[in-house]
């Protein structure tokens, strides 16, 4: 196939360069804080991508995606405490093997979307918000109460995982291995999107009544939709802790949610490169707000209200593929 | 039993509180389809009016219709200027907007009022205790925001089943274009019921100042459990709305007074109170789950 | 014969008020049978007891000699059950072919793909743009659903229905606001459809109705008060007696 330089090609081309460059910049610089910052708008990406595949694809707007996010952190950081502390976690003594609890962490995801999911696809439309919403809620609380794993003042984790037995003492490592996962996530939700299955949840988005009336069990391919995304949300998750070495119940917050429908909608529902640059955009405007003004909440409130009012394809929307 | 009576009066006064809010949300999502997050905005703007009035002039009796008028203006200039361009749109677009609010509302108020909380004192002449049932004295404060809300309850009740108002408002939810081709001018309806909405969640929050602390995020978790409320007495039902305030009121306040006591009789004391706080704070959104299986459009569904 | 489809006694009330009441009636291989009626006679409500979106309250909903009463409506368009809608409800963003492709799709099975490029799968691509061809849309394959013409996506709705290869036809007034010469069109798709297939029709244009039915059911007030071949229901007495204060319909 010939390639033809369409505004969205070259964009998504210029992405991949910034993201493979960044080791580059970083080690120029000498500092290791730009590829921290950058590992971190990876992960965002990350998962602002698995909850774009429930959102933009299936039209189902999950309140409640942190859930899985700080889910899959506590996994990792717990799976890490109670190899440190010995004492076994229901008969398992742990690990810090990323290789064991990065897919643990996708897996309890996983199954904690396919009961949430079960309940909350029982309903629709803002039924559907608010009890994402509460349920995040409610997962939120139950880490908050849970004293024993620090409750309201978080886990710290000793060391990052180690990968296949090696320390990733580098940021630059942990950084490509971010990069690998967040490649790996698009490029599944990528094909996702265009196959038999995506084609179900985009019809059944437009309208469901009819896609009934063909013969798909709308519910149970939204239910495996939002499984899919869940692991997803807990891959990232499981990287978060290991950036921060740090897990708290602010991972599971409303607000972080509510962050990430932010990501994705200014990023562009249409593509998955939308919401690398939605994370890009948010992280880098609430880093540089922020150390500008300690009330910066008063200028990217309004700044998101405008967004919404005005800029619903977002930003990757604004780059006209050559079709249309 | 006179813990029981106790916490039963205060499960009923959380109840009430919430209704003020939940009635206000439920009505803007019934009547305009709009999913509003500020709704909680409103309430903390509302005590923070009241508990800076209450600091500047000393009397809670000039805070709270201080506070009412606050929230109203607010209420009515946040319809003006962004909600009006959200009817008809789609509901994420409606969320995103209105967190942005909320963020927005947050750091307004931070720099208004500063980030540590407000104290508000309980009015004088309420100070008091009032034995309703012999041998439970009970604040006089707390008794007359369980009359205050019980009043608003049969107020909302009559103003819509029994008002021109109220068939208006009954009308706009259903039909549209009947409410315009009688001639009446639909975005009034919702100017209208959007400000109530605000003065509602507004007096939630300045009668609620002198019992809880006033501090910044003080909405949101007021919000989501509102947003329970709704979701398990049916979106869009004044009637859905109150019963399912006392529901999970009631759940809430006697989970957090009992469940403790329940794990403290099977385990130690750390742990007791750990599992009876994180049993008490998931409680309602397990009776949200119970609900929606049984009830997926909630006790009272609406016609929408 | 055999009956495709059989009512045995469907009654479906809402808040008291009957809108079906005992309705029986079969449709047998191959035929095309009318259901017409004044509005509010419970049209609506038959179709969505056939379809599977409201279950009776009483009665027995048969497909050949399978008892669908208690299926939902996937299930029940898998058995071969293909429906349009009164109001068009087509998968806006999507082009006419994606359309029919996706009723292609649901008729092939194995949705649970998730890696194969269904965009460039011939296998849904071919007999999606075949089914257009036959209702005469073979160009529009490519156009978006909002930017065909009313009538064009009456016809988008026959061709997904067509393409679920069904065995049963359910069409809900397919003449709904089309002009005449549209009209006309649709009459003579339905009319080279008539023998090969098993259709139910709702329909008020009666031009139609007494062009296409092999039999007509008539519905007044929730319940069949006359079946038969066009003959017989235009000399039906009680018919003639519904429909006087009713003659805008007819």
């Amino acid at each position: 196939m010939m390639f033809s330089p369409t505004p969205r090609k070259l964009a998504a081309l210029a992405i991949i360069l910034v993201l493979l460059a960044v080791p580059f910049w970083a080690a120029a610089s000498g500092s290791n804080y730009v590829v921290t910052f950058a590992s971190r708008i990876v992960i965002y990406a990350m998962v602002c991508v698995s909850l774009q595949s429930i959102v933009g694809q299936a039209g189902l707007v999950s309140f409640g995606h942190s859930l899985y996010f700080g889910l899959g952190g506590y996994v990792v950081a717990l799976a890490s405490f109670h190899l440190g502390e010995g004492i076994p976690l229901l008969g398992w003594s742990g690990s810090n093997e990323a290789l064991v609890v990065w897919p643990l962490a996708m897996a309890v995801c996983a199954f904690a979307a396919l009961i949430f999911g079960a309940l909350s696809l029982r309903t629709t439309g803002v039924y559907f918000i608010m009890i994402t919403l509460a349920f995040a809620q409610m997962v939120f609380f139950i880490f908050v109460g849970l004293k024993f794993y620090g409750g309201t003042d978080g886990l710290p984790l000793n060391a990052r995982n180690l990968f296949a037995g090696q320390r990733i003492v580098d940021p630059v490592t942990f950084y490509g291995i971010c990069v690998a996962c967040l490649g790996l996530v698009m490029l599944f939700c990528w094909r996702l999107s265009r196959s038999r299955f995506g084609l179900v949840l985009r019809g059944a988005a437009a309208s469901e009544r009819r896609t009934l009336s063909l013969g798909f069990p709308v519910y149970a391919y939204r239910l495996a939709a939002c499984v899919m995304a869940g692991a997803m949300g807990g891959l990232a998750g499981a990287l978060w802790a290991n950036l921060n070495r740090f897990v708290s119940p602010d991972m599971l917050s409303w607000l972080r949610s509510g962050e990430f429908l932010v990501i994705i909608v200014l990023g562009g529902l249409s593509s998955p490169f939308g919401p690398i640059v939605g994370a890009a955009a948010v992280l880098i405007i609430e880093s540089v707000l922020s150390g500008w003004t300690d009330r910066w909440e008063v200028i990217f409130g309004p700044f998101i209200v405008l967004v919404a009012l005005f800029a619903p394809n977002g930003l990757w929307g604004l780059l006209r593929s050559r079709r249309s | 039993m006179q813990l029981f009576f106790e916490q039963s009066l205060n499960g009923l006064q959380f109840s009430l509180t919430l209704f003020l809010l939940a009635a206000g949300l439920t009505l803007v999502f019934g009547i305009m389809d709009v999913i509003n997050l500020a709704h909680g905005s409103l309430y903390m703007v509302g005590a923070y009016a009241g508990a800076l009035v209450a600091q500047r002039f000393g009397s809670f009796w000039i805070a709270l219709p201080a506070a009412l008028i606050v929230t109203a203006l607010v209420g009515m200039l946040l319809e003006r200027v962004i909600m009006r361009h959200l009817y008809g749109r789609d509901h994420l677009a409606q969320v995103l907007a209105t967190f942005g609010l909320i963020l927005f509302f947050n750091g307004f108020v931070t720099w208004v009022a500063g980030r540590s909380p407000l104290l508000m004192d309980i009015p004088p002449q309420l100070g008091g205790y009032i034995e309703i049932i012999p041998g439970v004295p009970y604040p006089m404060y707390r008794l007359m925001i369980i009359v205050l809300g019980i009043a608003v309850a049969l107020g909302l009740w009559w103003l819509v089943a029994a008002t021109r108002i109220g068939m208006l408002i009954r009308a706009s939810s259903e039909r549209r274009e009947i409410v315009s081709a009688l001639g009446m001018d639909v975005t009034k309806i919702f100017a209208l019921v959007f400000a109530l909405g605000a003065i509602l969640a507004g007096l939630a929050g300045v009668v609620i100042g002198p019992i809880r602390s006033v501090q910044i995020g003080m909405g949101e978790q007021v919000l989501i459990t509102a947003f329970v409320v709704i979701v398990v007495g049916g979106i869009g039902s004044i009637r859905g709305a109150f019963i399912g305030s006392l529901l999970i009121g009631m759940c809430d306040t006697l989970g957090r007074a009992y469940a403790p006591l329940f794990f403290k009789t099977q385990f130690s004391g750390q742990v007791a109170d750990g599992l009876g706080a994180t049993t008490a704070s998931f409680l309602i959104y397990l009776l949200m789950a119970l609900v929606l299986i049984v009830r997926p459009r909630g006790l009272f569904p609406s016609g929408r | 014969m055999t009956a495709m489809l059989e009512l045995r006694g469907v009654t479906k009330s809402f808040a008291g008020l009957r809108a079906n009441n005992n309705v029986s009636l079969t449709v047998d291989r191959h035929e095309c049978h009318a259901v017409i009626g004044p509005n509010g006679a419970g049209k609506s409500t038959l179709v969505a007891q056939i379809a599977g979106e409201l279950a009776p309250d009483e009665g027995r909903v048969l497909f050949e000699t399978d008892d669908v009463t208690g299926w939902s409506v996937p299930r029940r368009a898998r058995w071969g059950l293909a429906r349009s809608f009164q109001m068009t409800e087509l998968l806006k963003g999507m082009t006419a072919e994606d359309n029919v492709a996706l009723a292609i799709q649901a008729r092939r099975g194995h949705s649970f793909r998730f890696f194969r490029n269904a965009l460039r799968d011939r296998s849904l691509r071919e007999p999606a743009r075949a089914a257009l061809e036959t209702i005469g849309l073979g160009d529009k394959a490519d156009i978006r659903i909002e930017e065909l013409s009313h009538g064009e996506r009456r016809q988008v709705e026959l061709a997904i229905a067509l393409a679920a290869e069904p065995k049963l036809m359910l069409l809900d007034e397919p003449m709904a606001g089309l002009g005449s010469g549209e009209a006309a069109r649709m009459i003579d798709i339905l009319t080279a459809l008539k023998g090969r297939m098993t259709i139910l029709f709702v329909e008020h244009d009666m031009a139609a109705v007494f062009a296409l039915a092999d039999r007509i059911s008539v519905l007044v007030a929730g319940a069949v008060i006359c079946t038969g071949t066009p003959d017989m229901v235009r000399a039906d007495a009680a018919v003639q007696a519904a429909y006087l204060g009713n003659d805008e319909d007819i």
